[in-house]
């Protein structure tokens, strides 16, 4: 603080706790509605203090027996999927990004810098750009509706490829030639001092990459069109097709606060390696 | 920072088995659909795909003389923009304000960032929820001002819908760069224009937003990419593209053209104008990046 404002400090505190409320209402609204009955929630407004629901709902939701809703799948179900696809990705891209910045970083080989440039050039072709063909080649393998469908087309990864690269170029030399001397190989280099030196690395990348594993949307719209296999988010819009009346809105909304937390928790109880992450893999 | 190591392993097989496992995904899932994506848009199949025919350039000619495609185009560009320019001005306000308080900037932090953990899909329910022309809180609240709010009817008022929650979505990412930004730059610098006799108003204005302006520009092009492509979920759950098309952005479009319409030519051609988009606002990133580090 420069100087002593004091009008300007309340100004302040003012401003953020008003950003604060108008970020958190759609939340606030949520929750409300996971505890309320379908009736109370269509007689216009529906009440705004939280009702008596709570367990019924998340139970109905989680088991899937609740009566109306146009898709009535067990959301425990979705979680699991969810949570082991996300899991998958997250592992995964880490995995395979640290064996291929080890291997671009530490070995001289040809066609080196066009396998660089290959996973490089990935940036620029996000799903979105190449939906038909990709979804017939994972068609053509027989990985619709299976866990490798969800999660092997999502797992290549050129921003972590980079951060490890780039983390790799700073891990000094002399520990590559004191591995040398005491007569370890490259795969014991890798494991016994590479590895323990990311682990900051890791933890940050894993909570960006656990985040966008558990929110994808699209590429599991399109290769999952078994109940048993859809994911949490995909199982929300199932559940609303059938317009504004018929919905059961409070199983719906106990769904989406069932689907917000785990992310949330990764996001809150993670966030110091989330902000560096963020910021890093952006650099 | 040296881009090459000194010191390396001799193999001349092991670099290959490391590498093996992402070459392998991105050849089969990201380069050979990509090219296929390229071929198809030169090509015209029946929906059976029974029979082939190369028609060169047809797809983009009839593409850009399609009325739907270019108001999508609009559509997209109004989007973007909007969320852009909403979610950067938010998130640069809350960012300078939680920049000045004495305490609590952590706590602040904390309760602003969660919505990143939110799916863009969830987001979209939970938007569509409260404006639900029926029984939405904030619907029945504007009928109360007189506001008649349908977004089913009224493609203005859907196109401020997804861009809410879009923007919901996106301001923690802009706060955290945002406050990132304005933690490094150096007090000094506030300080001497604060001794000056500048006012708060005016050291923002001439010291921390051109400061500030590497940072704003990132979050711009990355605020755009966002918009282009990863919205899709919240306006298939909360819009589905309509009022008619007056929501159905570049990607909506892509996928429902393939996937619903099953018009594949047609849809491999999109496939290949939101690539040179993606080319290009890539390019325009990583230009600026080497800028930022020469400066």
């Amino acid at each position: 603080m420069v100087e002593h404002r004091p009008t300007l400090g309340l100004l302040a505190h003012a401003v953020l706790i008003l950003g604060v409320l108008v970020v958190a209402f759609p939340l606030y609204v949520t929750f409300v509605a996971s505890t309320q009955t379908a009736e109370q929630i269509v007689q216009a407004p529906m009440p705004l203090l939280p009702g008596s629901h709570l367990v019924d709902n998340y139970l109905a939701a989680l088991n899937g027996t609740a009566m109306g809703v146009a898709s009535s799948a067990p959301v425990g179900r979705m979680m699991a999927v969810s949570l082991v696809s996300a899991l998958v990705i997250a592992i995964g891209k880490i995995a395979i990004s640290l064996l291929s910045a080890f291997a671009i970083v530490y070995f001289r080989f040809p066609l080196r810098n066009v396998v660089f440039w290959a996973i490089f050039i990935t940036l620029m072709l996000p799903v979105e750009v190449r939906i038909g063909p990709t979804y017939e080649v994972v068609a053509g393998l027989g990985l619709l509706n299976s866990y490798a469908g969800l999660t092997v087309p999502l797992i290549a990864s050129a921003t972590a490829t980079f951060l490890f690269r780039q983390f790799f170029l700073t891990v000094p030399d002399e520990l590559v030639e004191a591995a040398r001397i005491d007569g370890a190989g490259p795969m014991r280099f890798f494991l016994d001092v590479l590895l323990p030196l990311s682990v900051t690395s890791m933890a940050a990348l894993f909570v960006i990459q656990f985040i966008y594993g558990w929110n994808q949307y699209l590429w599991p719209l399109l290769v999952t069109t078994d109940e048993s296999m859809y994911p949490v988010v995909i199982g929300i819009k199932r559940m609303i097709s059938g317009g504004d009346a018929a919905t059961d809105w409070n199983i719906v909304m106990a769904t989406a606060m069932l689907a917000m937390i785990p992310p949330a928790l990764v996001v809150l109880l993670m966030q110091k390696w989330f902000v560096k992450g963020l910021v890093d893999t952006e650099k | 920072m040296a881009t090459e190591k000194r010191v390396v392993f001799r193999s001349a097989w092991l670099p290959w088995v490391l590498l093996a496992p992402q070459v392998g995904v991105i050849a089969v899932f990201f380069f050979w659909p990509a090219g296929q994506a390229l071929l198809q848009s030169f090509q015209q199949s029946d929906a059976f795909g029974s029979y082939t025919e190369w028609v060169g350039l047809e797809n983009f000619h009839r593409l850009f003389s399609d009325p739907t495609y270019l108001a999508s185009f609009k559509t997209t560009a109004l989007f973007s923009v909007l969320v852009a320019g909403l979610g950067i001005a938010i998130s640069l306000l809350l960012a300078v304000f939680a920049d000045r308080v004495v305490r609590g900037t952590t706590i602040y932090r904390t309760l602003l960032i969660w919505p990143y953990a939110v799916a863009p899909a969830v987001a979209g329910v939970l938007w569509l929820f409260m404006f639900a022309p029926s029984i939405g809180i904030v619907s029945h609240t504007l009928r109360s001002f007189g506001v008649e709010w349908n977004h089913l009817l009224n493609s203005g008022q859907a196109m401020a819908l997804i861009v809410a929650a879009a923007v919901w979505k996106q301001i923690s990412y802009n706060f955290l760069f945002f406050l990132a930004g304005l933690q490094s730059i150096p007090k000094s610098l506030v300080e001497a224009a604060a001794i000056d006799g500048a006012r708060p108003w005016r050291r923002f204005w001439t010291i921390q937003f051109p400061l500030l302006s590497p940072t704003t520009f990132f979050l711009f092009v990355i605020n755009i990419v966002y918009a282009f492509f990863d919205t899709f979920a919240i306006v298939d759950a909360s819009t589905q593209g309509g009022p008619g098309k007056d929501t159905a952005i570049l990607v909506y479009k892509v996928y429902y053209d393939g996937f619903k319409a099953m018009d594949l030519g047609g849809s491999a051609a999109q496939s290949v104008v939101l690539m040179v988009i993606v080319i290009a606002l890539t390019v325009v990133q990583f230009r600026f990046v080497e800028k930022k580090v020469n400066y």
